[in-house]
């Protein structure tokens, strides 16, 4: 903390011209001499784009001197490593010379930052392109979508033979895969949040365990015991089952954390009116949560679509369309991918890229649907349903207000008891008894659910 | 009975009633709730022993190669279940020595993301660069492997090969078997290494250690930041006195979150590496391994007893893992205190 006693308080006042003669006994805004100019809070100034630019210009012409001239080196890798650090130097040694020590501290770190930044950004970038750009190649070929490799050789030009049997595998695989874990997962997510207690706990210190899970593990798993104990073929269930026990946890985890930021008040203004548990659940915690639990899902979905090693130990190989999963190898994108680029045959590896940008390509489409959909925490609304929220609310108010001019001055009661009266009556028109205890007495709602342990 | 469900504050009660106790609750509700319950209970049970079925099989079938191996499974670094001698120096070994290097060179990487993305990128474009990130981390091992082998093997030998030249005093940078001085060695012994497949793994992990860092520093309290700008810090002082110490737990949460991914990839790992059998030290060198590249290479040629001794190396790497990640989850855990999402 000592340096904060010494920051610079606003050097930025310190260079800019002042009419008054004394800065330190300055008044404070006064218009007599005009009226005040609006001060820039802009982060950065002309003054430091031209720095960073002159620096820049200074580290490469060094570069090329000492690379070029003085040593004769020829690392394109050091040629930017050096151009680099002789960039941070020279950009320091700028920036002093308008202000501090702590200052320019503060310039070349939030560099150093953004650099960082940039790299990491651009070389993941590059990776994606990198993979589309190979995979150009074959994917221009309409028959890469159409056909199988079944009559293929490796040699063929990339107008013969396609992926479609991956394709088709991965669909089904992944089908397999979200029947098992969505309603297993969501049901599950549900449990550790609405029936809380050490079961609960157990449960969910045993899910987060199991994110630990390496997939080859889980692959490893299914194939000793689906294979080789229960005797089955190598087969596209098989693999969707691989992929389900990997997925499971991630999924469970993801909707967990969603679920539970559902706000404890909607819950309990939904008890307070006279809902049942599963009621509330059905109709408050689920539909608050939707699109939390929608990107919960699909990320979960772009983990195991994407994911090659348990497949690699339970679907087999082949290179012929293979509809059915129950019986026979059957392969999927990133395992077709991956058994086409250890071939040497070029075309076979352009029909790799060409399979991993297709994987990529639905990668990017799920991801963008999950942006799309959701990306938002729970009650928090996008700007089409805020319209239709205001809207609606409008059209209750007009609704009201017509209705009822007479009770304008205290409606509240009135109606509100006659909407919770109207709410403990069933939709099955059935009028339920109310439940005083979860209505007033309990502060903590959800908490201090009675369940079942009092009563047999 | 309107009275009732309004609860003891509705305008009915009188003054005269006697003080508020706790309420003793009765019941377990309306048989749908009942059945409600019992059904997630129900879905809790079947994940539970789901899981646990998982590790109990895992456990027993693994040691089943474990009483024969005993102790010597730690130190042996051939793999030759069939003749009983086998056991897991060597790909344990390859494991911790590609995790250390992918964790790294993520980190800095991670962090500065992290820092750049929570408190100096313009609001306008943080949520592309977050929803950026965040598809890194869906992005499939096999495209990783595929950049790994067919672009930056071939361009990371010069530097593989300098290192080697300068650092070679160092015994984790020696390389076997080459003249450094010599310009016209062959760059294969620099290929398919340790050092590659750690720096593939690195890009793998960067993202999702990246996205928990990013959450802990913009989860740092606005109060303090802004009392930092007021006693006129700089942005990095604020930062470096708020923001850093706050996500403390975020930064080696988040790494140690990528840590335990890094240890358990796989496909990435298997397409780079050339795979030993032999305590291999050197980050450099051609051959490395790993053990979920073991298992991904040896699963289709095992007897019975091989796959056991392949689920004993399989849990060995899960416990692994699982450590990590308890860590790892404890620490952020800490690190949120008093976040809490009740409000």
């Amino acid at each position: 903390m000592t340096d904060l006693s010494e920051q610079d308080m606003d050097h930025r006042t310190e260079r800019t011209p002042s009419a008054h003669p004394a800065p330190g006994q300055q008044p404070p805004a006064s218009f007599e001499d005009g009226p005040e100019a609006r001060r820039s809070t802009a982060a950065w100034h002309l003054r430091d784009l031209l720095s960073v630019a002159g620096a820049a210009v200074a580290a490469v012409a060094l570069t090329f001197l000492l690379f070029g001239w003085i040593a004769p080196f020829d690392a394109p890798v050091g040629f930017v490593v050096v151009a680099y650090l002789l960039f941070l130097g020279v950009y320091a040694v700028l920036v002093s010379f308008d202000e501090n020590a702590v200052a320019v501290r503060d310039r070349v770190v939030a560099v150093l930052w953004q650099s960082l930044a940039t790299l990491l950004l651009v070389v993941l970038v590059f990776v994606i392109g990198y993979t589309l750009w190979r995979g150009h190649r074959a994917l221009v070929h309409t028959n890469f979508f159409t056909h199988d490799l079944s009559t293929t050789g490796p040699l063929q030009p990339l107008t013969q033979g396609g992926v479609v049997h991956a394709i088709l595998g991965t669909l089904e695989q992944i089908t397999i895969a979200l029947a098992v874990t969505v309603p297993l997962g969501l049901a599950c997510a549900v449990f550790l949040n609405e029936v809380p207690g050490g079961y609960a706990r157990l449960v969910r210190t045993v899910v987060e365990a199991m994110t630990a899970l390496p997939s080859i593990v889980a692959g490893l798993f299914i194939y000793a015991t689906v294979i080789l104990v229960l005797g089955w073929d190598k087969s596209g269930l098989a693999a969707g089952l691989a992929l389900s026990l990997m997925m499971l946890p991630i999924i469970i985890r993801a909707s967990d954390v969603v679920i539970r930021l559902v706000p404890g008040s909607l819950r309990e203004a939904s008890y307070a009116l006279g809902a049942s548990h599963w009621r509330t659940v059905l109709t408050v915690v689920l539909p608050t949560a939707r699109s939390g639990l929608t990107t919960a899902v699909i990320l979960g979905t772009a983990r195991g679509i994407g994911e090659t090693s348990p497949v690699l130990l339970t679907a087999g190989y082949t290179a012929s369309v293979n509809k059915s999963p129950l019986s026979g190898p059957q392969t999927s994108l990133p395992l077709a991918t991956f058994f086409m680029v250890a071939s040497p045959q070029k075309n076979m590896i352009a029909r790799g890229f060409g399979a991993a940008a297709l994987l990529m390509a639905l990668v990017l489409l799920l991801f963008a649907v999950a942006r799309i959909i959701g990306g938002r925490g729970p009650g928090e609304l996008s700007r089409g349903q805020q319209r239709r929220r205001a809207q609606a609310s409008r059209r209750d108010l007009a609704r009201m207000t017509g209705r009822a001019p007479g009770r304008q001055p205290d409606p509240a009661p009135g109606t509100l008891r006659a909407r919770a009266e109207r709410s403990t009556t069933g939709p099955r028109g059935r009028r339920r008894p109310p439940r005083p205890q979860q209505a007033g007495g309990d502060p903590h709602g959800r908490r201090r659910w009675p369940g079942g342990s009092a009563r047999p | 009975m309107t009275a009732s469900v309004l609860g003891p504050d509705s305008p009915g009660r009188t003054s005269a009633e006697p003080a508020d106790v706790p309420r003793v609750l009765h019941g377990a509700g309306a048989a749908s709730d009942r059945v409600f319950r019992g059904l997630a209970r129900g879905s809790g049970g079947v994940v539970l022993g789901l899981m646990l079925l998982v590790g109990v099989f895992l456990g027993s079938r693994a040691w089943k190669a474990l009483s024969v191996a005993r102790w010597s499974f730690l130190t042996t670094a051939k793999w030759e279940p069939d003749s009983h001698h086998f056991g897991i120096a060597a790909v344990l070994t390859g494991t911790v020595l590609i995790g250390m290097v992918a964790i790294l060179i993520a980190l800095p990487l991670a962090l500065g993301t992290a820092l750049y993305i929570s408190e100096y990128a313009p609001r306008r474009i943080k949520r592309a660069l977050v929803s950026l990130v965040d598809l890194m981390a869906a992005v499939p091992s096999v495209v990783y492997g595929l950049w790994g082998v067919f672009f930056l093997q071939g361009h990371v030998v010069g530097l593989s090969r300098w290192i080697s030249q300068y650092f070679g005093w160092i015994p984790l940078f020696e390389v076997d078997g080459v003249d450094p001085h010599d310009p016209l060695a062959t760059s294969t012994v620099y290929t398919s290494s340790t050092f590659i497949a750690g720096i593939v793994v690195a890009l793998m992990v960067t993202p999702i250690a990246c996205s928990v860092m990013r959450e802990t520093f913009t989860r740092a309290p606005g109060g303090e930041r802004e009392g930092a700008f007021a006693l006129g810090a700089t942005k990095w002082g604020m930062i470096r006195t708020v923001v850093l110490p706050y996500g403390v737990g975020g930064i080696i949460g988040g790494t140690m979150l990528g840590l335990g991914r890094a240890l358990g990839e796989t496909i990435a790992v298997y397409m780079i590496i050339s795979p030993v059998f032999a305590v291999q030290p050197h980050l450099l060198q051609n051959g490395s391994n790993s053990v979920s590249a073991l298992i991904a290479l040896r699963y289709g040629s095992a007897s019975s007893f091989g796959t056991s001794a392949l689920m004993a190396a399989g849990l060995a790497l899960f416990t692994m893992t699982l450590v990590v990640n308890f860590i790892a989850s404890s620490i952020v855990a800490r690190s949120r205190s008093g976040a809490g999402a009740e409000a």
